[in-house]
């Protein structure tokens, strides 16, 4: 079909469709270009309705982003000049902008263009900035997402939100963030910066704390894709880990709460209702984080064992929570769970985050491959050691292990405890209900 | 770009690096031509603070806020952007023992 046969419905359409694929994009080139955030926000703006303008007339351009990139980039340049006539202009952008090279050359650096987002997600992730700049950042510039749906999302007033982005911005520009991909030296701290921002992102949208679930959701997929844009382009272990991680988790989350919206624990859940296709795009990301080693290492469930064949050093973090989340994936029940392997997971990553919580739960895996007298003296010790006191977890932990064990009435104390400590209703309703079932 | 990078230390950590140290670390910085200024200061309590109000300067003893660290020295850097500012900053020795705060310079604006 020729270009010219589109109907004005048609190309409104067409660029309705590349706003929400591209805009961000877009956004994250003009960022580079004009070194300047509302600047770029706005020539990107300009840019889509001058498609909307030109396209009906002229056709739509071969390959659009390139021609997006270059309108913002004159509409821009254009605007500041017209400016510029009428008060004194911040020397630093008029001078980026006029060192701007043709947009012609330009085209060519089309690997330049296609890291950009990258670029983007490392500037709005640097740790410099708060750890709630940068994930207010992350989901404004690069999500797209507006400051009263990060608000929403978030339980925070929009003002907050604003303010903390206005903040954030004003400090990449005054203090000179830098608007690059960091070096070999320093990218593994700077990765782990940016994919803790997608897990918080994420978690924010999984555990289903108060306000809208819908919204919730949506941040988990957000979440889920920021992390296959940092793989794409960066396909780093640990970023492969995450988005394995991620996707494990996510796959359960029609199965993790009951009709009434009550937390089903994992033990307990329907896994014919885990997402399968979820499952498979999972184990086949853990299996690339994993992979490398030796010809013939295992695969599914198995990958687990290469994982803790391997030095704590090689693989972080992610890689080893989503080696443990396959494992539960490749397991039909609870009792059917390879828990040496976990355990053994737990192990290396207890290493590599000596963290109480992260302890807490290797003790929980220990219970179920040991039986719960052999978990219960390491829960002990750790709430004995007061960092978990707080931690409802932690009392809910040592309630089942009782529970099991038949030692009620210390079920019944700790089950009070965590409910006590508990703020999400869903985990409340399942304690409430632990407590009621118990027998007096 | 300028970066002016405030070494804090604890009281009682003054003396914590050796001053033989600190001008190894600043010579090496400034061998590089990366150094606009760079002082070690005198403790907090030969300190001055200075203000005008209504026409009156008025001085008290002391820093300008009581806090457990005192300002111990600065670093003045020319670095092409944070990150640069950082990797420098990272080789001031008392970063081990107090922390330094970087802190973007300012142009002055004479039109505003």
């Amino acid at each position: 079909m020729s270009v010219d046969a589109d109907a004005p419905a048609d190309i409104a359409a067409t660029v309705a469709t590349l706003f929400r694929r591209d805009s961000r994009k877009v956004l994250a080139t003009l960022i580079r270009l004009l070194g300047d955030f509302d600047l770029a926000e706005e020539a990107m703006q300009d840019a889509f309705k001058a498609a909307v303008e030109q396209w009906p007339r002229d056709g739509i351009p071969a390959n659009p982003v390139p021609w997006l990139v270059s309108a913002g980039r004159f509409k821009a340049i254009d605007g500041i000049r017209r400016r510029a006539r009428f008060d004194a202009i911040d020397g630093d952008v008029a001078t980026a902008v006029e060192a701007i090279p043709d947009g012609a050359a330009r085209w060519d650096e089309a690997e330049e263009i296609a890291d950009d987002p990258l670029r983007l997600i490392f500037t709005c992730c640097h740790p410099s900035l708060s750890a709630d700049a940068q994930v207010a950042l992350t989901l404004r510039e690069i999500s797209g997402l507006t400051t009263e749906e990060i608000a929403r999302a978030f339980l925070a007033p929009p003002a907050t939100l604003a303010q903390r982005i206005v903040r954030a911005k004003a400090k990449i520009r005054a203090a000179h963030i830098p608007y690059k991909v960091p070096g070999a030296g320093e990218l593994g701290e700077r990765l782990a910066s940016v994919l803790r921002v997608i897990y918080l992102v994420f978690n924010e949208g999984y555990s289903a704390s108060a306000g809208s679930s819908l919204t919730r959701a949506d941040l988990s997929a957000e979440a889920i894709r920021l992390g296959r844009l940092v793989v794409d382009l960066l396909p780093e272990r640990e970023a492969m880990g995450l988005l394995a991680l991620m996707l494990l988790q996510e796959s359960r989350r029609a199965a993790r709460s009951g009709p009434n919206g009550e937390l089903v624990t994992l033990e307990a859940q329907d896994r014919s209702r885990w997402d399968r296709a979820q499952i498979d795009e999972g184990l086949a990301w853990v299996e690339r984080a994993l992979a490398a080693p030796p010809a013939g290492a295992a695969t599914r469930p198995g990958t687990a064992a290469a994982a803790r064949r391997d030095s704590a050093a090689r693989f972080g973090p992610y890689v080893l929570q989503a080696a443990i989340a396959a494992v539960h994936a490749g397991a039909a029940s609870a009792e059917k769970t390879d828990w040496a392997e976990i355990v053994g997971l737990y192990d290396v990553l207890v290493r590599l985050q000596p963290t109480p919580v992260v302890a807490l739960n290797r003790a929980v895996a220990v219970a179920m491959r040991d039986g719960p007298a052999a978990g219960l003296p390491l829960i002990e010790t750790l709430l004995a050691d007061g960092q978990l006191q707080d931690y409802h977890l932690a009392h809910a932990a040592r309630a089942d292990i009782c529970r099991r064990l038949g030692r009620h009435a210390d079920a019944r104390a700790s089950y009070e405890r965590a409910l006590a400590l508990a703020r999400q209703e869903p985990e409340r309703e399942f304690l409430a209900a632990r407590l009621r079932d118990l027998p007096s | 770009m300028k970066y002016l990078c405030l070494v804090y230390l604890d009281d009682a950590k003054l003396h914590a690096v050796p001053d033989s140290e600190c001008l190894a670390a600043s010579e090496g910085l400034r061998a590089e031509g990366r150094v606009v200024a760079a002082e070690a200061l005198h403790p907090v309590d030969t300190a001055t603070t200075l203000r005008l109000r209504d026409g009156k300067l008025t001085m008290t003893d002391g820093p300008f806020a009581e806090t457990k660290e005192q300002l111990a020295g600065f670093y003045l850097f020319d670095a092409a952007d944070l990150d640069e500012a950082v990797a420098l900053a990272a080789r001031i020795p008392p970063v081990r023992t107090g922390s330094i705060e970087i802190r973007p310079v300012r142009e002055l604006d004479p039109s505003r």
